[in-house]
């Protein structure tokens, strides 16, 4: 069973059992406009947690998504490289961005579940 | 505005706020031994006749370009610049606007740029090119930075062939950087093996054509081993009208091609403003230095130009520029484009073709005098010869007798031991008894 965390930048990671799938938050796709490019880490690439590790580029600006969690990337998303807009589309779910071996499940537990980001936007509002 | 010296305690006061005990204290990065101790022996004040008087004896020493046969080239070349250049670049439109990038009151520069870009693009052989750089040697630097954020490796090999001058500001920005830097040996003969130096942690190598020494390098072969080992080709050139007659560098296989434009429209101008020219891959134009105009359609639909792709420019992604360099040689690209444009394709195969045949007669002038040798297999208007002298002294003899000989190798590497080595250029300007002279001179001072 999956469960989902959000950071305070609004990166997101879905965890399945040692591997966590990282993307943007429909609130962040909706903040940016439209997605135009994304630069994806290297595969194998290591992050230490809040690292820069890719960029989403909107009509608007360009914005680092920093590491949720601390590890090693084992996938990178290819379909966003070629159809940048799935972000904009599906930020949940097509349009993931990377995955990432957690080095220390630990840290997911500094992070927002659902309802507690849910929460923090309303502050945001 | 106000232009009063400061005095004393003024200046007192401002050292004590930054915490500096004096003004040398300010200047501490600069090593002690760069730094003069005493003040320069210099004559006391004058009156502005006497300062003129002065100024024009010493200016009178000096040998212009323009006014004895001038053979100098080894990255800047003086061509002829038809007046027309210089009279459109001084329309004030283009010649005071400063940073002129709005699109609502800047169409006519940004439509320059946007063709701009399109000349280099096609002279390159490459997809897309930027609003130009300083110089060509800092879009020499610029394209090593951009292969390391391409390929994420840190290492570059310079080749042996490209302009000293090149290989040191791309070693500068490279020690400042902490990133690896690999010069082969100066190759006056074209025959390093590069492709030998080239391996999986390496990013890019760069290699000029026609190289320092006039010897034309065929790119493909050196594009293949970059490419098997997931490097990429930076292709450089110092003389743009190189391109009117030989293969573009895109054609051979370069990822990424940059040159100085200067010999397009833009005087010597003793050594700058200058035209750095870069072009890329369409699919690395997000790593570009540089600004980049582009079409578009503006509110009514018209056909309109703006700059584009800015979120990789540092004025919105700050740190995480793609680049520091945010400006453009504007008023130099202008003078390029309106010169190519008034030679058009043919004009600048045929004014090529010109060059050519003025070093081919010239090669063979010089080489026909005792104890000179040709050391070039190719070479485009541009080449190498070993004389029996120094060639420092022998162009100072040269020059006595009213000829600029060329640039003597050991000026710009002088621990190579390439003393008697000389780099010999001829454009569309050195007209026949030009030649001729210059093999009389040479004649005469061996």
């Amino acid at each position: 069973m999956s469960e989902i965390r959000f950071t305070k930048d609004h990166e997101y990671v879905r965890v399945d059992g040692d591997v966590g799938t990282v993307g943007i938050s429909d609130h962040a796709q909706q903040q940016l406009g439209d997605v135009v490019f994304v630069e994806l880490p290297a595969l194998g690439a290591k992050f230490d947690k809040g690292a820069g590790a890719a960029v989403v580029e909107s009509v608007k600006a360009a914005s680092d998504i920093f590491a949720p969690v601390s590890g090693e990337v084992v996938a990178v998303n290819g379909d966003v490289d070629a159809e940048p807009g799935l972000i904009n589309q599906d930020a949940l779910g097509r349009g993931w961005i990377m995955k990432i071996k957690l080095a220390d499940p630990k840290e997911l537990d500094g992070l927002m579940n659902q309802s507690d980001y849910d929460a923090f936007l309303q502050t945001l509002a | 505005m106000r232009y009063l010296p400061l005095d004393a305690s003024d200046r007192a006061l401002m050292l004590a706020r930054v915490g500096a005990a004096d003004i040398d204290a300010l200047f501490s990065d600069i090593p002690a031994d760069k730094r003069l101790s005493a003040l320069l022996d210099m004559p006391g004040s004058m009156s502005e006749l006497e300062v003129e008087r002065a100024l024009t004896t010493m200016a009178a020493r000096n040998v212009a370009a323009g006014s004895v046969p001038f053979f100098l080239g080894a990255g800047a070349y003086r061509h002829h610049i038809p007046a027309s250049v210089d009279h459109l670049i001084q329309r004030s439109e283009f010649l005071t606007s400063y940073t002129p990038y709005q699109p609502e009151i800047a169409q006519g520069t940004l439509q320059a740029l946007f063709e701009f870009q399109t000349q280099v693009a096609a002279l390159t052989g490459m997809e897309v090119a930027n609003a130009s750089m300083y110089d060509g040697s800092t879009a020499c630097a610029e394209a090593m930075l951009m292969a390391h954020r391409l390929t994420r490796r840190k290492k570059a090999v310079l080749s042996g062939g490209l302009h000293p001058q090149y290989s040191d500001v791309a070693a500068t920005l490279a020690e400042m950087a902490g990133d690896e830097i690999v010069r082969m040996s100066l190759d006056v003969r074209a025959s390093e093996d590069i492709g030998a130096e080239i391996d999986d942690s390496t990013s890019c190598v760069i290699v000029q054509t026609p190289d320092f020494f006039g010897n034309l390098r065929d790119l493909a072969p050196i594009a293949a081993a970059a490419h098997a080992k997931g490097a990429l080709l930076v292709a450089v050139f110092t003389e743009a009208v190189s391109l009117g007659a030989v293969r573009s560098p895109g054609e051979m296989g370069a990822d990424i091609v940059v040159g100085e434009g200067q010999s397009i429209g833009n005087a010597l101008n003793f050594g700058g403003p200058y035209l750095g020219l870069f072009a890329a891959h369409l699919k690395h134009v997000r790593q570009m230095p540089g600004r980049l105009a582009g079409e578009t359609l503006d509110a009514d639909g018209r056909r309109s130009f703006v700059l584009t792709l800015s979120t990789r420019e540092q004025h919105i992604r700050r740190e995480k520029a793609t680049s520091n360099i945010c400006t453009n040689s504007g008023l130099c690209a202008l003078a390029f484009s309106i010169h190519l444009t008034l030679l058009g394709e043919a004009g600048l195969r045929r004014l090529a073709r010109v060059n050519h045949a003025h070093a081919v007669d010239l090669a063979e002038r010089l080489g026909a005098i005792g104890g000179v040798s040709m050391l070039n297999e190719t070479f485009f208007n541009e080449f190498t010869i070993r004389t029996p002298r120094n060639a420092r002294a022998l162009v100072e003899d040269l020059a006595s007798r009213g000829v600029i000989g060329g640039l003597p190798v050991s000026r710009l590497a002088p621990d190579a031991g390439l003393d008697d080595l000389l780099v010999v250029a001829a454009t569309e300007l050195n007209s026949a008894a030009d030649r001729a002279a210059y093999a009389a001179a040479l004649a005469q001072c061996l």
